[in-house]
């Protein structure tokens, strides 16, 4: 036996430690590993009816053949209408949060309710916007109301974000500017905001993700199973009309559309998930391009 | 030209004042709206609040005799929910563990990218997979007849609700100073004796905030157990029942019921029900990171 050879004591130590770091990786790849597995599933049972064709054509005898493109048209007009909405209000409150309140009871009555809105379920978001929206407002079923519901419920993610990135801007940056003579709106606009662009848009992108798979707020407000709309045109419907949506053409497809060919619904799901990564993954390069930004 | 300057400051400002205020006015909307569609419940005989909270028989369309009770759909939220977290907790807290405390750098910005997926798959396609695949393996692999039920539900929900549990708890072991690290490795405590004696306790708020927040998107969860959990609403005996959760059931009733009927009503006091508890839950989380932040 070698003079440096470990004691028992330590050997006992080491494998302890070893069991715990085995057990713990183990627990996380339960996590991941469903994670492969569905999206491998998925692609291998859509495979059959993934091409082009499938995304720019209009689904047919009574969606048991043909596309998405309707429905994919519909998500990116409740994206595009849900974001221009949430995205400069959610941002303006990161702004207060971060550069106005001071903390008095009801800033941190704020605090609580965004974290709060943030847990809202989807359906009681749906509720409100049939209570407020198609009924109060009279919007009725239409594109309007259900995008105006997603960007209530999207809004957390931005002003969540958003305030990360307000935060990170060091103080020291406003104190220069203040001691120029400019005012506080004057330092937020020329200093503080062009330090967080980066931030603010990952926290962005994050919300147009979370808003094209919602289903349940978009349900009850202005999404329907199926509406033909011309083939090939860019801007079919007008807010005052329903659209359809990839998520709800889902729902649809997979429990009320009976003897349809799983690789339809399977097919859509793909799309959905694949548009949903893609935004996601813009968010996470926007990210790391910040960070080794940050790092020189 | 100085004035215009002044008043357009003053207006800007008080725009963004508005913008801060307005995640509490939408919070205080739709407890006022959904609460709105609900009130005249309160003026109708035929609709009793014990009747509602404490009944398991809900026949909102009988012709002969209505019943609003939804015991049986509280009864399936809370058994969904509770055995989603006895399988999302534990995993979720280690998973947090090994990103936290002994994974190497590198891997860990892929891990967490692959988390920070997980959680972004859509409720709807976490539905379809339990229609499609879970269901499928339960068949096969136990002695239920059916796939969708309890069980289904509940592994789709653990999986959603694990990416929030993970990153949250991951959070608050980083808030434990490393101090008492290495007062710990110093004492010669293995890696396994340091997890469980010192970084645990100390950061035992904020995971229990991970696990409340977890909890509180497991119970508002709509899309995927309307999908998979089946739809029989009685109160589950064994984890292969089919269960309806309260959400579920306003998501497959409500485009029946004819608006401002007193179906449509009752499916709107359900929300004010879920609102209530998932606020309670939220606050009770927000409450405890606010601890947490103020020593």
């Amino acid at each position: 036996m070698s003079r440096f050879a470990a004691t028992p004591q330590t050997r006992t130590k080491l494998r302890q430690e070893s069991a715990a770091a085995g057990l713990f990786l183990a627990m996380l790849l339960c996590l991941l590993l469903p994670l492969f597995a569905m999206i491998a599933d998925l692609l291998w049972q859509a495979a059959p009816a993934l091409n082009w064709q499938f995304l720019i054509s209009s689904p047919t005898h009574g969606m048991r053949q043909g596309g998405v493109w309707p429905a994919l048209v519909g998500t990116l007009y409740l994206v595009t209408l849900s974001l221009a909405v949430a995205a400069p209000m959610g941002v303006l409150a990161a702004v207060y949060l971060t550069e106005y309140a001071r903390d008095t009871w009801y800033n941190r009555a704020i605090n609580m309710a965004v974290l709060n809105l943030a847990g809202v379920p989807s359906i009681v978001h749906a509720l409100f916007g049939l209570g407020a929206f198609v009924y109060a407002a009279q919007f009725g079923f239409s594109i309007l109301s259900a995008s105006l519901t997603l960007a209530i419920m999207t809004m957390p993610v931005i002003i969540a974000s958003s305030r990360q990135a307000l935060l990170s801007v060091p103080h020291s940056f406003r104190e220069a500017c203040w001691n120029l003579g400019a005012s506080r709106w004057q330092t937020i606009r020329a200093i503080v905001l062009p330090n967080a662009v980066g931030g603010i848009l990952t926290g962005i992108i994050l919300q147009v993700s979370r808003a094209a798979g919602e289903t349940a707020p978009i349900m009850f407000t202005g999404a329907v199973f199926y509406k033909a709309i011309a083939p090939g045109t860019l801007l079919p419907y007008s807010l005052d009309e329903q659209c359809m949506a990839l998520s709800m053409h889902l729902y649809t497809l997979s429990t009320q559309t009976p003897g349809v060919d799983p690789s339809i619904p399977n097919a859509t799901a793909v799309v959905l998930l694949a548009l949903v990564f893609l935004v996601n993954a813009a968010a996470i390069v926007l990210r790391t391009l910040i960070r080794a930004r940050g790092r020189r | 030209m100085r004035r215009w300057h002044q008043l357009s400051e003053v207006a800007i400002e008080a725009l963004i004042r508005l913008c801060g205020f307005s995640a509490t006015i939408f919070v205080l909307g739709i407890f006022v709206f959904v609460c709105r569609e609900a009130w005249p419940l309160w003026h109708n005989d035929a609709f009793h609040l014990s009747e509602f909270l404490f009944s398991i028989q809900w026949y909102p369309t009988s012709a002969v005799s209505k019943h609003y009770g939804v015991l049986a759909m509280i009864a399936g939220t809370f058994s969904v929910t509770l055995l989603a977290m006895t399988m999302a907790v534990p995993l979720g807290l280690g998973a947090a563990i090994y990103l936290g405390e002994f994974c190497p750098s590198r891997p860990r910005e892929i891990l967490k990218v692959l988390v920070e997926m997980l959680a972004a798959i859509p409720s709807v396609v976490w539905g379809f997979a339990g229609l499609t695949i879970t269901s499928r393996l339960i068949v096969r692999y136990t002695s239920a007849d059916v796939g969708v039920n309890l069980l289904n539900g509940a592994l789709l929900l653990a999986l959603m609700s694990l990416p929030i549990i993970v990153s949250l708890a991951e959070d608050a072991l980083r808030a434990v100073p490393d101090e008492y690290r290495e007062a710990a490795l110093a004492l010669g405590a293995t890696r396994w004796q340091l997890t469980w004696r010192v970084l645990l306790p100390a950061a035992r708020h904020g995971l229990v905030a991970a696990v409340l927040l977890g909890f509180g998107r497991a119970i508002g969860e709509t899309m995927a157990v309307l999908m998979a959990t089946g739809h029989a609403i009685h109160l589950p005996t064994s984890v292969f029942d089919p269960v309806r959760t309260l959400t579920a059931n306003i998501a497959a009733e409500l485009g029946e019921a004819p608006a401002k009927s007193t179906h449509y009503q009752v499916l709107f006091l359900t929300g004010v029900l879920l609102f209530l508890v998932t606020f309670a839950v939220n606050l009770t989380a927000g409450l405890i990171i606010r601890r947490e932040r103020r020593p």
